[in-house]
Formats: structure tokens, C-alpha cells, sequence
């Protein structure tokens, strides 16, 4: 096993388009090192971008929108002051993630592209509009979130390709979002549905709403019907029960160890409601 | 029988002092099973079956034998020959099948073959070049569908005496017992109910994988150092699957991250003096999380039908059971136990059971806190308090009017002598938590639980020091606090304080024969051989007092420390403090040690009732629990913390096996959760506070009135919960776990 520690992207990246057979970058390691030792993955080169200048930064830029560098841990988004009041959904999504420990090491661009559907992180993410920087042998674009994970597992990245920034948009005015995932314990688990809600009201109407859901399907989805369902409307019982039955409409999901078809499918209504209810109070201002 | 010299004042017994190994384990001091080295030790890894049910047909180890890092390869011709007996009685045979598969891979994970190499990865690398070829046969792993007449068969002839013609050869032992006449019993009930339930198998979830390092030559010499609840047996049954003599093998406990039963057989120890004896070093073995799971003893699973008759004022008229159970591919499920416990806490006129001991191509079962009683219990206790709704009778009133006494002759035979049920059942009723008010979504479950207690062979020896301190040799690994309730019963009788005793699990070739720390036996028997061996040593303190004194022993008492003149005639000497004794012991008459070694047979049975209230989110189905209150007959608590921890953890357990727990197989017949992701135990954060209410209604078969507390905590839980759940989700639930997809399937069922 190759492992390297580049000083930038671009040189990641070139060491990644060289590299032959398994490749993985090492942001936290946190799946990395388990899938490892657990023999699941035994990468033949591993790349450590945690060498990279400014990769742990959390910055909030003059139009309000956030950029984090890819090595920015679970804890740091916790423990800043004002990133949490703006994306309380993000943030919560994330530090949902494993224990104080895990918590230590997790970053936003492992749970993503790590490319399970139950990640915690990713529904919020879209729910956030949340894009990424993905720099390549050709440069650097931008891609949204959605576009990132193709199935259980695999991401659209091609060879070469490294992610370099997180960027969240401004959250602006009378807005808010949430993040909610089923588990069969309190802690220390893995979702058998996520759901993430990010909303925008005039007055008490939402204006504008994204619905995104994790673990009902092989990818994460950003379910259009559920933010039609609820877009117009007060968020009255009418409205939430729309937005449930689109949920559940929209889920994809397989009979596993951790979850039936059926369950998963009931319960992402209930939880787009619960998420819906959070994110509305928060965009008028309440604690929830 | 009672014991004359019974005590009910103590100085010591009763106190809460911390545990001599408490500063050890919270600094890293102490040694668990992984945590022996030796020189020129190498790593063993073991090659494990991917397939439930197959012929082994060939295996080729020369690529891995070939690799310089390997040093022995073994498989099953590397292990002596021990004789196939039917049933229980070739249990040996049982376990070395178990521990090394021979002419079939009879479950997902079990060993075909292993290596010891010079490190663990490479260890590790070398399995992926052993060949096997395997034959691939029809598997079966569910308990009713392995009874059926078309189910693969696992072994012939493992069948014992006991079965009754015409079973399927996957049936090996049958268990009947009971009284009366149940159907004139049935006739006489107001209302007769009858359900059928099923658990899942759980596993002990022990902290600690199995660990051992071990050395043997080919003189037949060895030594072993492993995590185990009884070295003794490790020690016999290693020697009986190497060929070796007992004695011959010396066998060191390390401490220990848990058991609850299922560290009471050997499962890698064998293989790694088997991998030793080759490559003539050391060896260690240390299990993932993923063989525990696969491969050491999850207790069994169960499927089980009752019938209870009762009079409209709760009185139960008849009761029977049929409790199948399946212990994986080896015969000892514990299907006699399960239908032995599961009437034994109520005086029935007419009860009869049935248990079935079934073969299925799952890991062989193993012990795990009070081993098939929590299952009976989930089921009957279910149906009483079906029983209780439907009639509109409350739960305990029910069970007390039922409550078994001293006198009562129990379900599986004997009559009870002195029992603590019905004090458990009236301390519930005046529990705060009983009439605590309930929030709408929340429900109320009550239950009461039965386990046996057992003796079983022990040895103790205390040996004093010059200084006046004591050193005191167990021979049952400390699974639960045991060395501080032994230094409090030494502490007691001697006099001395309990920081002036250092308790050690001696290893087996420094104490005579001891069984297993099972059968929530330790502080009742380890404890009773410590007190009669503080008693022989305090009957040499005294008579060097005697001597010292000149007046006959008989003369001389023990009294706070010190031997003291008996009464007034006997002389008028200042108390002699034991450290005065004993500083001049060279002197006269030499060292001064106290013995025990016997089988004590007055457990005494114990009893329990558990009140649960649980919250059930009607929109996932998933269940919290939200208050706990355990409730259980101790005899007397020695040291009232464990106890209560004994309690609590039993609370805990029963939680994670009503709720999420449970062994998930495919459709191939392969383990699919073997982490501790998939395998849900609870998290702190599930729990509630567990309050605990310690009972003593003395035990008259040990000196200080001892009742072993360490298994019937685990018997109520299951049923408790289940009654809290289905009262709160006004659906009665007969499947565990009940997991939120199965709760909100049932109430969708309900409407
Ligand atoms: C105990 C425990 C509990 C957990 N609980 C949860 C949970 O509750 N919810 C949940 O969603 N997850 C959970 N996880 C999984 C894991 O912690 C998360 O997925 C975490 O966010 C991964 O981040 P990381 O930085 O550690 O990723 P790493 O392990 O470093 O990397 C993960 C993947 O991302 C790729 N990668 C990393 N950085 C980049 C980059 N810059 N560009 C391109 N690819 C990159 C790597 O190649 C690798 O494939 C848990 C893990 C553990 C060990």
C-alpha cells in the first residue's frame, strides 16, 4: 500500500490519475479505516488530503454563503458559533454521525463520498442545496450534491478526481432547515430513513422548499413532488399529508436486516412531516 | 437442608467498599485475554465455513504451509480422537466438533482449518491460500421448520434415550414433568387462553472477544492463558480434545470483559495448543467481533405454544407449555430448563410441560444468564397477563394469589423450602413506580422470573500472613465483583479489615478442582467455601490461644479479631489480636492456612419481579422504555452494589433481546449482522435509570443466607417489557424482538 500526503489538490489529484488498482483519499478515515481492517477495501494507494492547506477552514463569505474545507470535522461544524444558526439541519445531520470520537475525525465529503445511501449527511446537504468543488485532471467545476452518488457504494467522480470544497449557500430570510433519521436505538446506529427539509416563507406560506431523502433508495433522493406538495400552503394537516404520501410515493427502498419495504416506506412520510414541522418553526424563528 | 450456624449480624457483610480489581481495570492494568505475550510467540487465525450446511470433501493447506511466515497449519487430524457418544453424554465430542469441523461444515462460521504465523496479518493472508472443497447441502435454521418431517437432517444418531419414536433426527432430547390432571383442570376455568410465541436468538454481547495464548510441547507439557468463566473446564476438555493429561496442562484465567455464560466451553483454546504443539511456540488466538458472533454461543431460539386455565377471581386452574428450542447443530438446547422454569413461580394444582432440545445448522448454543428460562417466561407470563386484561384483574394480585411458598410443590417437582416470591411480588405492589401514573402512549408491564441456582464443586484456601493479612484463592473467574463479596465474607469471619485481604483467582495447578463461575453460583458457593475456610483457620487461631493460654480450645472464641476467653471460667487473658497470633506462628506450630473443598448443594432457589413502563411512537413503532424497577430476592446482599448491578444488568440485557436483539439469517443460511451495527445491543442513551429493590429472605442453605443473584434478573425482563408494549400499543405482541418494523406492522394489522 502507497500511501501519499500532497501539499494540494492538483498534486492529489495527478497522484489519483496515476495511481493503479484501489484508490482512496483519507479525509477522516472513518470509513476508510474500517472497510481496512475489516478487509472490505484494502486500497493499494491512499491519499491523505488533510496535508492541504486551509482543508479544516470553515469560512463564511461576504454574500453570506459558507465554504469548508474538506478535512472540516463533524465537531468543528458543531462547535461553530454561527454556521449552526444558519444550517441547523446540516449541522445536526452531521453531528448525528457515530460518537465524540467518530465525531473527531468525520468530515461532510467522507459521508458523501463514501456512497452509502443511509449517509446522515447528504439529505441534509441537498436539502441545503449544498454544491461541491471537484478538481480534476482538467480543472476544477462545480457539481451539486444530488449529482455526486450513482448507487450504493459509487460516486460519479471519475479518476483524478478529488473534492475541494463544500459550499452552502446563503441561508437568507425567513428560512430553515432539519435533518431527521430513524433508528431503532438513540445513538450510534445507521438510518433506515433520512429525511431533510429546507424551507422558505413569506408570512407563514413557504415560498420555496427542498425535500431530500436517504436510505429509501440506492442513491439519495431530492424529491421534487414532496416540495410541490408543501410550497403554497401553510403547512397545514392537508399539506403534510401530501407531502408524506410524496415521500412515501417517491421511496425505492429493498427488505434488509435494518429495515422492511414497507416500514421504510411508511415511515419516510412520518419523518418528512416531522422534518417539514422543524424547518418551518425554525423559519419563523422558533426554537425547534 | 438448614445450616445451624447461621449469622444474621454482620460488621462487613452488607458494606459497599470498591473492588480491589476496580483501580487495575479503570488504569489498564489489568490483563485481559489479549493481553498475555510470550516470547517467540506467534498469531493464529482460523479458516471459517462460508456455507450453513456442507460436506467437506477436501482440504489443501500445502499453499499456506508453503509461505516462510506460517509455522503449523491444523485441521481436524491434528486433534485426538474422541469417541461419538449420542445427546449430552459425548459432549466432548460435541465441543471438538464444534471447535474444528470434521466430515461437514455444519454452520455459517464454523472452523475448518487454522494457522499460526510469525504475525497476525500474515496470519491472516495465509487462510486465503487454504483450498477447501466443499459440498454445498440443504440447510435449515429455523426451529419449527427444522422439526419438520422434510427438514435436512444434521446428524443421525445424536438422539438420546429421551425422544420418542418418530421425531425427526434433528429432535435429540425430550424433556416432560408436571401433576395433576390439566384437562380436568382446563374444565374448571372461567376462561382458558391459548397462544403460541417465538424469540430470536441473542447473543451474550460480552465486551471482550474470546483470547487465549497457549503453549503445549510434545513432552504433553503445556500451559494456557485465557479469558474464560472456568479454567478448570477449559483445562479438562482441552486436554480430552489434545490427548493429553489433565494435569499435565496448566491453565491461567486473565481477567475477564464479560461471559454471562457464554465463556463457560472452549472454543479457540484447543486450536491454539493444537497450533502450538506444531510449531513448537507459542500461540495466540484472538476472535473479531464477527466469529463471536458467528461462531461462539449465541443462547438458543424458541418457539413455544401455551395454555393456562383461570377462575374469573385469577386463580389458574391448569396450565401447560411445548417449548421447542434450538441450540444450533449440537444437541443441548435448553428445552428441558425452559419448560422446567416456565410454571415454577406459580402453585399449580395441574400444570404439565414439554421441552424439546432441536438441532438446526446455526453455531452451538451456549449458556447465557438462567439459560431457556427468559423465553418460558416471555410466553407465559404473556399470556397471564392477557389473562389479567381480559378478566380486568390486576397483575400482581393475580400473581400473588398464584405465588408459589415455602411448602408449594414446584412445576418441575421438588417442594420449595424457604422462597422470596411473594416478598418481591408485595414490595412491587408498594413500589412507588406501581402507581405511578402512565402517559397517554405509555403502558405498564409486570412479570415475575424463576431460576434453579446451582452449588457445584468448589475449592478455597485462605492462607494467613505473618503481618496479619490474608490472602484468599478462588478458583471462579470474577465475572461480576465476586473477590469483593468473598474479601467481605473472609473479613467477617476473621475479623480483620477487607483491605487486609487480597482475593486471587488462583490457576488450576495452584488449587484443587472448581466449576465454572456459572449458575449464579460464586457468591453463594465460593462464598460458602470461604467462610468454612476463614472458620478452619480461625479454629487454629484459637487454639494457639489456647496453647498460649493454657486452657483447653474449647475455652477460647473468636471474637472481633481476636481469640478471647469463652466466659468468665475460662481464665482472665487480654483478647489476643489474630496479627499477635500470627506474628509468632513460625513458632508455634507453624503457617496458619484454612481449607474447603466440597460440593455445596443449598443454593436455594431464587426469585424476581420486574415492573417496566414503556412509550410507543405509534407513527415507527419504536419503543422507549421509560422506567425500570427491578425487584429480587438475594438472600442476603454481601455487597449490596453488585447485587444491584447484577440486577440492572439483567435489565439492560433484557432490553436489547426484547427490543432489537436477534441472530438474522438468509435465505442461504448465512449470519447477515455479525457487528455490533447490525446486532443491536442498547446504547446507554436507551436506557432509563433501572431502580432496584434488593429483597432478603435468607437462603438456609448458606451460612449468611446467600441466594446466587446473577441469573434470575434476565428471566422477567422479557416478558415485563413485552406486557409494557403491547399494553401500551394495545396489540399483543408473541415475536421478539419486537423491532419498530414488527410493532408497526402489528398495529397495522390491529387497524
Ligand atoms: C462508529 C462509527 C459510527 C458511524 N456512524 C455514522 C452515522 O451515524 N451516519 C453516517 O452517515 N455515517 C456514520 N459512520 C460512517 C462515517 O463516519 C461517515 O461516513 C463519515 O462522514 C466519513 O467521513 P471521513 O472523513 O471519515 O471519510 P473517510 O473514511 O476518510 O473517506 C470516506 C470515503 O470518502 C472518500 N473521500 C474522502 N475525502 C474525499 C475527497 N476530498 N474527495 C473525494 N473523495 C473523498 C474516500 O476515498 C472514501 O471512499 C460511522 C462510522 C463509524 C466508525
Amino acid at each position: 500500500m502507497d500511501y501519499h500526503s500532497p501539499a494540494s489538490f492538483a498534486e492529489a489529484s495527478a497522484l489519483a490519475a496515476n495511481a493503479t488498482g484501489v484508490t482512496r483519499f483519507l479525509a477522516g478515515g472513518t470509513d476508510v479505516l474500517v472497510q481496512l481492517r475489516s478487509e472490505l477495501v484494502t486500497p493499494d494507494t491512499l491519499i491523505d488530503i488533510k496535508k492541504i492547506d486551509g482543508v479544516s477552514d470553515i469560512t463564511r463569505n461576504a454574500d453570506g454563503s459558507w465554504t469548508l474545507g474538506v478535512a472540516a470535522t463533524g465537531a468543528e461544524m458543531s462547535e461553530h458559533p454561527e454556521l449552526g444558526s444558519d444550517w441547523p439541519g446540516v449541522v445536526e445531520a452531521m453531528d448525528l454521525i457515530g460518537s465524540t470520537q467518530v465525531q473527531g475525525r468525520a468530515t461532510l465529503t467522507g459521508n458523501l463520498c463514501n456512497g452509502s445511501p443511509a449517509a446522515d449527511s447528504v439529505p441534509a446537504m441537498v436539502a441545503a442545496g449544498v454544491t461541491v468543488s471537484v478538481t480534476g485532471p482538467d480543472g476544477t467545476r462545480d457539481v451539486a450534491v444530488e449529482e455526486i452518488p450513482t448507487g450504493p457504494g459509487k460516486t460519479s467522480l471519475s479518476k483524478g478526481e478529488v473534492i475541494s470544497a463544500v459550499k452552502i449557500p446563503a441561508r437568507g430570510d425567513n428560512a430553515g432547515d432539519a435533518y431527521l433519521r430513524f433508528i431503532p436505538r438513540t445513538e450510534m446506529d445507521i438510518a433506515v430513513v433520512g429525511v431533510g427539509v429546507s424551507l422558505r416563507l413569506d408570512g407563514d406560506t413557504v415560498t420555496e422548499a427542498r425535500v431530500s431523502l436517504g436510505a429509501v433508495a440506492p442513491t439519495v433522493l431530492l424529491v421534487e413532488d414532496c416540495a410541490k406538495a408543501i410550497i403554497g400552503s401553510t403547512l397545514d394537516d392537508a399539506a403534510l399529508d401530501a407531502l408524506a404520501a410524496a415521500a412515501s410515493a417517491a421511496c425505492n427502498p429493498i427488505d434488509d436486516k435494518r429495515g422492511t419495504i414497507a416500514f421504510r416506506t411508511e415511515v419516510a412520510g412520518v419523518l418528512a412531516k416531522r422534518a417539514a414541522k422543524i424547518a418551518y418553526a425554525r423559519a419563523k424563528g422558533e426554537k425547534a | 437442608m438448614a445450616l445451624d450456624d447461621r449469622k444474621t449480624d454482620f460488621t462487613f457483610v452488607g458494606t459497599r467498599p470498591n473492588r480491589p480489581d476496580g483501580l487495575d481495570k479503570v488504569t489498564g492494568r489489568a490483563k485481559f485475554g489479549a493481553d498475555m505475550s510470550a516470547p517467540g510467540m506467534l498469531h493464529g487465525a482460523i479458516l471459517r465455513s462460508p456455507h450453513a450446511h456442507a460436506r467437506i470433501v477436501k482440504i489443501d493447506t500445502s499453499k499456506a504451509e508453503a509461505l516462510k511466515d506460517v509455522k503449523a497449519v491444523v485441521t481436524r487430524a491434528d486433534f485426538a480422537d474422541v469417541p461419538f457418544k449420542p445427546g449430552l453424554a459425548g459432549e466432548f465430542w460435541n465441543v471438538l466438533e464444534n471447535v474444528m469441523a470434521g466430515e461437514k461444515a455444519l454452520y455459517d462460521g464454523h472452523a475448518v482449518a487454522a494457522v499460526a504465523a510469525t504475525s497476525a496479518l500474515a496470519a491472516r493472508d495465509a487462510l486465503k491460500l487454504i483450498e477447501v472443497e466443499y459440498e454445498v447441502l440443504p440447510h435449515v435454521t429455523d426451529v419449527d421448520k427444522a422439526m419438520a418431517p422434510d427438514a435436512p437432517v444434521i446428524r443421525e444418531g445424536a438422539a438420546d434415550y429421551s425422544v420418542p419414536e418418530g421425531m425427526h433426527p434433528n429432535v435429540v432430547r425430550y424433556h416432560e414433568s408436571g401433576h395433576g390432571d390439566v384437562d380436568a383442570g382446563f374444565a374448571e376455568a372461567d376462561l382458558v387462553l391459548e397462544d403460541s410465541f417465538v424469540t430470536e436468538a441473542t447473543h451474550q454481547g460480552y465486551i471482550e472477544p474470546h483470547a487465549c495464548l497457549g503453549l503445549l510441547g510434545n513432552d504433553g507439557k503445556g500451559e494456557l492463558w485465557c479469558t474464560t468463566q472456568g479454567h478448570w473446564i477449559a483445562q479438562k476438555t482441552c486436554a480430552a480434545l489434545l490427548g493429553i493429561e489433565t494435569s499435565q496442562l496448566r491453565v491461567t484465567a486473565s481477567e475477564i470483559g464479560g461471559g454471562f455464560g457464554g465463556k463457560t466451553t472452549v472454543f479457540i483454546e484447543p486450536v491454539a495448543l493444537a497450533l502450538s504443539r506444531k510449531a513448537n511456540r507459542p500461540v495466540k488466538l484472538v476472535m473479531t467481533r464477527s466469529e463471536v458472533f458467528r461462531a461462539t454461543g449465541p443462547t438458543a431460539s424458541a418457539s413455544m405454544d401455551i395454555k393456562i386455565g383461570m377462575k374469573n377471581d385469577g386463580t389458574i386452574t391448569a396450565a401447560c407449555g411445548e417449548f421447542r428450542l434450538q441450540g444450533g447443530a449440537f444437541p443441548g438446547a435448553p428445552g428441558d430448563m425452559t419448560a422446567m422454569c416456565a410454571f415454577a413461580a406459580y402453585n399449580l394444582t395441574n400444570v404439565k410441560q414439554i421441552g424439546y432440545d432441536v438441532m438446526a445448522n446455526r453455531p452451538k448454543q451456549a449458556a447465557y444468564r438462567a439459560p431457556g428460562a427468559p423465553m418460558g417466561a416471555f410466553a407465559v407470563e404473556s399470556v397471564i397477563d392477557e389473562m389479567c386484561n381480559k378478566l380486568g384483574l390486576d397483575p400482581i394480585e393475580v400473581r400473588l394469589k398464584n405465588a408459589a411458598h415455602e411448602g408449594t410443590k414446584a412445576s418441575y417437582g421438588p417442594r420449595y423450602e424457604r422462597i422470596g416470591l411473594v416478598e418481591t411480588l408485595e414490595a412491587a405492589k408498594a413500589h412507588p413506580h406501581y402507581s405511578a401514573p402512565l402517559k397517554p402512549g405509555q403502558g405498564r408491564g409486570v412479570s415475575c422470573g424463576f431460576w434453579f441456582n446451582h452449588g457445584g464443586e468448589t475449592s478455597v484456601t485462605l492462607a494467613l500472613s505473618e503481618d496479619g493479612s490474608a490472602q484468599l484463592m478462588v478458583g471462579t473467574p470474577d465475572i461480576g465483583g465476586s473477590r469483593a463479596s468473598m474479601a467481605l465474607m473472609a473479613a467477617e469471619v476473621l475479623g480483620i479489615p477487607y483491605e487486609n485481604i487480597r482475593v486471587t483467582v488462583a490457576d488450576t495447578a495452584t488449587l484443587g478442582y472448581n466449576d465454572v463461575s456459572h449458575g449464579s453460583r460464586v457468591t453463594y458457593a465460593s462464598g460458602l467455601a470461604t467462610i468454612k475456610a476463614a472458620r478452619h483457620a480461625v479454629e487454629k487461631l484459637c487454639e494457639r490461644a489456647a496453647a498460649k493460654w493454657d486452657i483447653p480450645v474449647e475455652a477460647v472464641k473468636w471474637e472481633n479479631g481476636c481469640a478471647v476467653p469463652s466466659g468468665p471460667n475460662a481464665g482472665d487473658f487480654d483478647p489476643m489480636p489474630l496479627a499477635d497470633i500470627t506474628a509468632k506462628m513460625g513458632r508455634t506450630g507453624g503457617p496458619i492456612s484454612g481449607h474447603f473443598e466440597a460440593t455445596p448443594e443449598g443454593a436455594g432457589v431464587s426469585f424476581g419481579t420486574h415492573i417496566v413502563d414503556a412509550e410507543v411512537d405509534p407513527e415507527t413503532g419504536k419503543t422507549t422504555i421509560t422506567r425500570y424497577t427491578v425487584i429480587q430476592d438475594a438472600g442476603k446482599a454481601i455487597h449490596p452494589t453488585y447485587v444491584e448491578g447484577q440486577f440492572q444488568g439483567g435489565a439492560a440485557q433484557g432490553i436489547g433481546w426484547a427490543l432489537n436483539e436477534e441472530y438474522i439469517y438468509g435465505e442461504d443460511g448465512r449470519l447477515q449482522n455479525s457487528i455490533f451495527l447490525d446486532y443491536r445491543i442498547p446504547v446507554a442513551s436507551d436506557l432509563p435509570m433501572i431502580d432496584t429493590v434488593i429483597v432478603e429472605v435468607p437462603n438456609p442453605g448458606h451460612p449468611f443466607g446467600v441466594r446466587g443473584v446473577g441469573e434470575t434478573g434476565i428471566v422477567p425482563p422479557l416478558a415485563a417489557i413485552a406486557n409494557a408494549v403491547s399494553n401500551a400499543a394495545g396489540v399483543r405482541m408473541k415475536q421478539l424482538p419486537m423491532s419498530p418494523p414488527r410493532i408497526l406492522a402489528a398495529l397495522k394489522d390491529n387497524g
